[in-house]
């Protein structure tokens, strides 16, 4: 028998309503896993492991007293640190927040929160999710599951990590230039990046604000619009967040994908593309073929220009973002040895930042600075609006669009640290949907060398209901989503009550 | 195109970063390193195009003049790497 970790969200979660199993032996069962695996692979900046118990036994509790439960009732998942969590640490995996502790919740984790679900703790990520590979973390590196040497991707890898391996069932990362799927392509879980604005983004510790948006990490399809319909909708917290009503997600998962217009666009398939990935990704196509889909080849131009456009908007935005770390309000402060209050803040923030950090602080400075405003971050946004134009057409033919979520496998740790332009690279066929607000999702597309690779759905603003049944569907006929990595099992497994 | 020691130190300021000798050396080499191929972008004709510079057309987004409950004062004092009273201290803004 499969064990509880191993169990999908809407196969607990109708255990849990049967009564076969208890929210209790459900997390206890994650947090087991995780003393089991945690000490290699290290997804969590903090495990939360007494209060997840707590919260799980008061579900236990409820549904014993035939209490009304929410939609997500004993579900352990796991929360990227980057979410403001009232009560636990949270800390980017930065110095600079390493002892804060937040006065409030982030509103998707006041939403998880109510419906049920269980936190089991905060996962590790590229310090402030500037990052592809999760070495930019401040304390340590996270590792794929899938091979302890590679890196499990970023900025969102321990979230990513977390599900991989079960210890938890899903989780919720950010995605600025593709910080959730990217990190799902290579840990081989479903990974979907919302429309812009379809995800509140209050609580959420700001990168790059025009950017930024949160999204889950599932191992199926079903169990990520289990996530998306209790995290999405209008929040009065959030100025961007768009006031619209929130479809049902499951209702989308219909398995049929006949008549399905999709498009394959030519400029994702260029050289620096790894075959092994190329190959995956053209089976892929050829099965969506086999279910009916209607495919075809379209043009998305100025894709080449993402990258860079992508990195003057988003260091753009950080430089101001970031401007709020000045050791007076929380967070690191250094007020000895310094002359006076500039130098204090220009010290304090030299001790907090990583590396990373200060590269893009300083590169989106310089791009707002006198003189370089028109040539760079102006120039940028009108290239914001060329590649959201490619969107815009591709979209009058297609209902959605398809390629390989990142160009490689999961690279080696250190491989690509020193080099950050050929960092900022893995997120070439991610970015563009950053830049122009759409939805897109990573799901597991096959195999290269032992190694996942990632499929990517691209649709329109609010297409999230496409992308859910094209995975979904594709699912159906696939058992890449199904594949776990090869780990050691758990010291003590959690027996279910029969 | 690349980045001289000068602007270096002047980005550094703006950006309130002290950063060492070595830093603002390597923070030359790297910067000038991206910034080459982030001048791909002058390639691309931007000559009829607006700027976006946000992806959803909101203007002047208003909150419903209501009163709601704020954090208690000691919870948001709780982070303060220094208080007096009620208050964040800090050093003097302005000093003699």
């Amino acid at each position: 028998m499969a064990e509880l970790w191993q169990l999908s969200i809407s196969e607990a979660l109708e255990k849990l309503a049967r009564r076969e199993i208890s929210a209790a032996e459900l997390t206890r069962a994650h947090l087991d896993r995780i003393d089991a695996v945690e000490g290699r692979v290290r997804s969590f900046v903090t495990v939360t492991d007494r209060d997840a118990l707590r919260e799980a036994e008061q579900i236990d509790q409820m549904r014993a007293e035939g209490k009304p439960l929410g939609p997500l009732a004993g579900i352990p998942l796991a929360l990227k640190d980057v979410l403001c969590t009232k009560g636990v640490r949270t800390t980017c995996s930065s110095r600079m927040l390493e002892g804060f502790v937040p006065p409030y919740d982030a509103t998707v984790v006041t939403r998880l929160r109510q419906a049920g679900a269980i936190s089991v703790g905060k996962t590790n990520m590229d310090e402030f999710a500037m990052g592809s590979s999760t070495e930019n973390s401040a304390f340590f590196p996270t590792r794929n599951p899938w091979d302890l040497d590679r890196v499990p991707g970023g900025s969102s890898g321990g979230s990513a990590a977390a599900v991989a391996v079960g210890e938890a069932m899903g989780s919720l990362g950010s995605d600025t230039g593709g910080s959730v799927r990217q990190p799902g392509a290579l840990t081989n879980t479903v990974a979907l990046k919302p429309t812009y604005g379809r995800v509140s983004r209050f609580g959420l510790i700001a990168f790059a604000s025009s950017l930024d948006q949160i999204g889950p990490f599932a191992r199926s399809a079903r169990d990520a619009a289990h996530l998306m319909n209790v995290i999405a909708g209008y929040d009065p917290l959030d100025s961007t967040s768009v006031n619209r009503p929130t479809p049902d997600y499951l209702a989308a998962l219909t398995g049929d994908v006949k008549g399905m217009r999709i498009g394959v666009p030519k400029e994702y398939f260029v050289e620096g593309v790894e075959p092994g990935v190329k190959q995956a990704v053209e089976e892929a196509i050829q099965t969506f073929v086999g279910m009916g889909a209607e495919v075809g080849e379209v043009s998305l131009p100025h894709t080449r220009y993402g990258v860079a456009a992508y990195y003057i908007i988003a260091p753009a935005e950080c430089s101001a973002n970031l401007a709020r770390y000045d050791g007076v309000k929380y967070g690191l402060s250094v007020r000895d040895g310094a002359q006076d209050l500039v130098e204090a803040t220009s010290i304090t923030r030299a001790r907090g930042f990583g590396v990373e950090v200060k590269r893009r602080i300083l590169l989106g400075t310089y791009a707002l600075s006198a003189g370089y405003y028109d040539a760079y971050y102006l120039k940028a946004e009108k290239v914001r609006t060329l590649i959201k134009r490619d969107f815009d057409e591709a979209f009058k033919k297609y209902d959605l669009l398809i390629g390989p979520t990142s160009p490689t496998v999961a690279f080696k740790l250190n491989e690509k640290l020193s080099d950050p332009y050929a960092m900022y690279l893995n997120d070439v066929f991610t970015i563009p949907v950053n830049l122009a607000g759409n939805c897109a999702i990573s799901i597991p597309g096959g195999f290269s060398e032992g190694l996942p690779v990632g499929l990517q759905l691209i649709g329109p603003s609010f297409g999230e209901e496409t992308l859910l049944r094209a995975a979904d569907a594709f699912e159906h006929v696939t058992d890449f989503h199904t594949r776990w990595p090869e780990m050691p099992s758990p010291k003590r497994a959690a027996k279910s009550r029969k | 195109m690349s980045i001289d020691r000068k602007t270096v130190d002047h980005v550094a300021m703006l950006a309130r970063l002290a950063l060492t000798e070595e830093e603002r050396e390597h923070t030359q080499e790297q910067l000038s390193a991206i910034l080459e191929h982030i001048n791909v972008i002058a390639e691309a004709d931007t000559s009829q195009v607006p700027a976006t510079a946000h992806i959803l057309p909101l203007e002047n987004v208003m909150a419903a003049d209501v009163p709601w409950k704020c954090c208690p004062v000691e919870e948001l004092l709780a982070n303060a790497p220094a208080r007096e009273g009620e208050y964040f201290r800090v050093r003097a803004v302005l000093e003699e």
